[in-house]
């Protein structure tokens, strides 16, 4: 497992959930998050991981997911790359609680969660691997000392 | 390394789930067996007490709605209580309390499924 100090790499498997979560709530906050942002930071990344793990590998898998830390002045980004099938955006429909329940239907939520608890999420497939970016402004306070 | 455990109580009819840790997409089967297994003994019932419940993800909100319809099916209902504010947090986000019965505690909980039996 590769842990160099802004990256994580684990193995496509819910095993390493717990892990990821601790790794970037140590992150958000050193970087000056409140622990209602780290919390929420932490579900989303939690919820890329698990996207990846269930759609991209097709559940429990030996390829790898990075997961990297990126601090800028105004913000805290996190970037989670594999190498898995890559998501179709264009198929994506916000999903509808009750139909979900009516359905039996337990899937699904997890971009719908990562964009309610983020400022941003991007994400882009290159030749080699897929991206996920998740964006948290760092708000501070203006006007003081 | 699962740090999530499913306790089971019963108070009168009602059968108690007392969910511990962290509940993700590695530990979300156990809580879905925890409910398959109440459906099975007939104990529909089922009231999750959440006061130990660190966290929850998408994967866990998963299993309450793929079972509700399924429960209340069968004359039961899936009540949840005494979830810490941060977890509360995560279920209001996605409009949970609009589906499921969220109480502040396990005794509102238990006497809400008491009045439900004996009306």
């Amino acid at each position: 497992m590769d842990t160099r100090s802004n990256i994580l790499t684990i193995p496509g498997s819910t095993r390493f959930l717990e892990e990821v979560r601790a790794f970037i709530a140590g992150h958000a906050l050193r970087a000056g998050l409140d622990e209602a942002r780290v919390d929420r930071l932490k579900m989303a990344v939690d919820e890329a991981c698990t996207n990846v793990i269930e759609h991209a590998y097709g559940g429990e898998s030996e390829q790898r997911i990075e997961i990297a830390v990126i601090a800028r002045p105004d913000r805290l980004m996190v970037r989670i790359r594999d190498t898995g099938k890559s998501f179709d955006q264009e198929a994506y429909n916000e999903p509808d609680l009750l139909q979900y329940a009516k359905r039996r239907k337990s899937g699904g939520l997890g971009v719908h969660i990562m964009r309610k608890l983020t400022d941003e999420v991007t994400y882009r497939s290159t030749r080699t691997y897929n991206e996920c970016c998740l964006t948290t402004l760092l708000r501070r306070h203006h006007g003081g000392s | 390394m699962s740090t999530f455990s499913v306790g089971y109580r019963s108070v009168g009819s009602v059968q108690i789930l007392d969910l511990q840790g962290e509940l993700d997409a590695h530990t979300a089967a156990e809580l879905e067996t925890a409910i398959q297994k109440c459906q099975k003994d007939n104990n529909v019932h089922i009231l999750v007490n959440g006061a130990d419940l660190a966290y929850i993800s998408s994967a866990g909100l998963g299993v309450f709605m793929a079972y509700i319809e399924e429960v209340r099916g069968q004359g039961g209902d899936i009540k949840i209580a005494a979830l810490q504010p941060k977890v509360f947090n995560v279920f209001d986000l996605l409009g949970f309390p609009m589906l499921f019965d969220i109480l502040d505690t396990e005794e509102t909980a238990v006497s809400r499924f008491e009045n439900t039996s004996a009306d």
